[in-house]
């Protein structure tokens, strides 16, 4: 069943060159998901579940 | 420059503002996600499995190519052979400045390679011809051995194709018959086997097939270029076929494409030592001036804590 | 009561006795841990969770088995998936660490461990690839030696022994790992999350 699902990636890479830089298309997708990862991550605003918010120091109250 | 005086002192403990945050939902549900990712990738795109080579592979695919390098390691003019530590003394090793740190830790795997390569696996076949080779061989001077298999050698590499010679003269000694044996033996697939049992009947350590593949001239790095696993085609990033390879190594494969580390003789040390003394700059970076101070200058906190600068304004 | 005269009080004094419970297992965290960049350590984990659950599975069935049994190339697939995500991840959270500054407040250590770990996953994956029993690992193990045996490594370390590869990678390796990560997740437990750099003067 899994087969079905498979993208091939059992045939020789393309590469992007420039200059003495050459990356595989595969690590090129890594690289640059990490980018963007790190982009949105920076800008996607985070959910406010503040329902309560407390001193820390009140916090040493609770048992 | 005067500076206002800060008003939070990262040392000291949080006293301020919290919030709700609840760290093993936060830890079960990054599992979940992370692991349906990883269980999705792998459904999508499985993973290389290039099957790995043998001698037996070698000597019937690329005969000559196998035959060549077993007349070099007769003749001792190999990468094996010459390496120096920690295999031999016959090389060394690589050097930064006057240090070699490969002669300090000294030769701690000991391989010779005519011996471990092709007289002792050899020496278990059964044919009188082989067996008379290897008397010869082993009763000759070293010089006389040594100018018997470089000049076979030699004219191997010159032919090209063949995978013996005739020798009416007698100038090659016993090598064409050793050479041929081992080609022999390689492509009955035996050679496999006698290079890693002699030892042990069960064997872990492919130190001797591995060492003699890596002495090949075409066959086993043509086989890599064909992948860009080369070390001139940043293969220490790369994976077989198109799989994503190991990205986090681009900095370690960077100096190998650019000199003067490409055509220098000390290539691993020298990127070896360069990227040593780089981690320790990026394990003592909150040390190092002026890059500790990078984050204050180019103010991507300000994005990561807007919230809290807004509520404080 | 005193407890200094033994060596076990001693050790509690120097370990459990410096922690809180509640600093180890907060239920709160100071407001201004509030972005998407402050997922990435615990995602990091999450996919060392991923590789040792994989790994174990290869483990009880052996290094060649995956080369055989269309399962066990599966459980080596998400192995090797979940080493891309974990590095992804690993390194996603050094940048957001830079940029926040995230040694401030006597954090050296957090940084230093968090940077020892970067490189002990690195040789750790490293012998995972050698480790393969294919081309590939045949390729990397015999360029590799020539690094480790210039700097003397290679004398102690056999890239081209695969049993000593075997065992540094299921044993030795993800312990000094583990320790490493879990020193690394108890110093930031124990400074708590650093603070906002300060517009104010830092």
């Amino acid at each position: 069943m899994l087969r079905i699902l498979e993208i091939n990636l059992n045939h020789p890479a393309h590469y992007v060159s420039v200059g003495p830089f050459s990356v595989s298309a595969g690590n090129l997708t890594i690289i640059l998901a990490m980018f963007a990862i790190f982009i949105i991550a920076l800008f996607l605003p985070f959910p406010n579940h503040d329902q309560t918010e407390k001193h820390a120091a009140l916090k040493s109250e609770k048992r | 420059m005067a500076h206002k005086r800060s008003t939070i002192d990262p040392s000291k403990k949080w006293n301020g503002p919290v919030r709700q945050y609840d760290l093993v939902k936060e830890i079960v549900i990054a599992t979940l996600v992370v692991g349906f990712l990883a269980l999705s990738l792998a459904a999508l795109f499985s993973s290389p499995d290039e099957k790995a080579l043998t001698m037996q592979s070698w000597s019937i695919e690329a005969p000559a190519d196998f035959a060549q390098t077993a007349a070099g390691e007769l003749a001792g003019t190999t990468t094996s052979a010459s390496y120096g530590p920690p295999y031999n003394t016959n090389g060394s090793g690589q050097n930064i400045g006057p240090v070699n740190l490969g002669k300090i830790a000294g030769v701690r795997i000991p391989i010779d390679p005519a011996k471990s390569f092709v007289i002792e696996p050899l020496s278990i076949e059964p044919s009188d011809a082989i067996k008379a080779a290897i008397t010869q061989w082993s009763s000759a001077s070293a010089d006389q051995s040594s100018k018997w298999a470089t000049s076979y050698a030699d004219a191997l590499t010159k032919d090209g194709k063949a995978t013996t010679l005739a020798d009416p003269t007698g100038k090659f000694g016993p090598v064409p018959t050793l050479v041929t044996g081992l080609l022999g033996m390689a492509q009955s697939g035996a050679l496999d086997g006698a290079l890693t049992t002699r030892d042990t009947p069960l064997p872990t350590n492919f130190t001797k097939p591995l060492l003699f593949l890596a002495d090949s001239g075409t066959y086993f790095p043509d086989k890599a270029a064909a992948q860009h696993l080369s070390g001139d085609q940043w293969g220490v990033m790369n994976e077989t076929g198109s799989w994503p390879g190991q990205s986090w190594l681009w900095l370690y494969s960077l100096w190998y494409q650019i000199e003067p580390f490409k055509s220098s003789g000390n290539a691993d040390i020298l990127v070896m030592s360069l990227m040593g003394v780089l981690s320790l700059g990026l394990i003592f970076l909150p040390l190092l001036p002026i890059i500790s101070r990078i984050p204050y200058w180019i103010p991507v906190h300000r994005l990561i804590w807007r919230k809290w600068y807004q509520r404080k304004a | 009561m005193s407890t200094k005269s033994s060596w076990t009080g001693r050790f509690r004094s120097a370990t459990l006795e410096k922690f809180e419970p509640e600093d180890l297992l907060p239920e709160v965290q100071p407001a201004y841990v509030a972005s998407w960049i402050y997922i990435f350590g615990v995602a990091t984990l999450a996919a060392l969770i991923m590789l040792v659950a994989s790994g174990l599975y290869l483990t009880l069935e052996g290094p060649a088995w995956w080369h055989t049994s269309n399962i066990g190339h599966y459980v080596n697939s998400v192995h090797l998936w979940s080493v891309e995500l974990f590095f992804v991840f690993m390194v996603v959270h050094l940048w957001g660490k830079f940029w926040m500054a995230a040694w401030r407040g006597r954090r050296l250590a957090t940084w230093i461990t968090g940077c020892l770990a970067f490189f002990a996953s690195i040789i750790t994956g490293f012998t995972g690839y050698i480790i393969q029993t294919n081309f590939d690992s045949q390729w990397i193990a015999t360029q590799a030696k020539d690094g480790f045996n210039a700097v003397g490594i290679g004398a102690f370390f056999n890239t081209l022994n695969t049993g000593q590869a075997i065992l540094l990678h299921v044993s030795l390796l993800p312990l000094v790992l583990g320790g490493i990560v879990i020193w690394h997740v108890i110093l930031v437990r124990r400074k708590g999350v650093v603070p906002p750099i300060d517009e104010a003067g830092e």
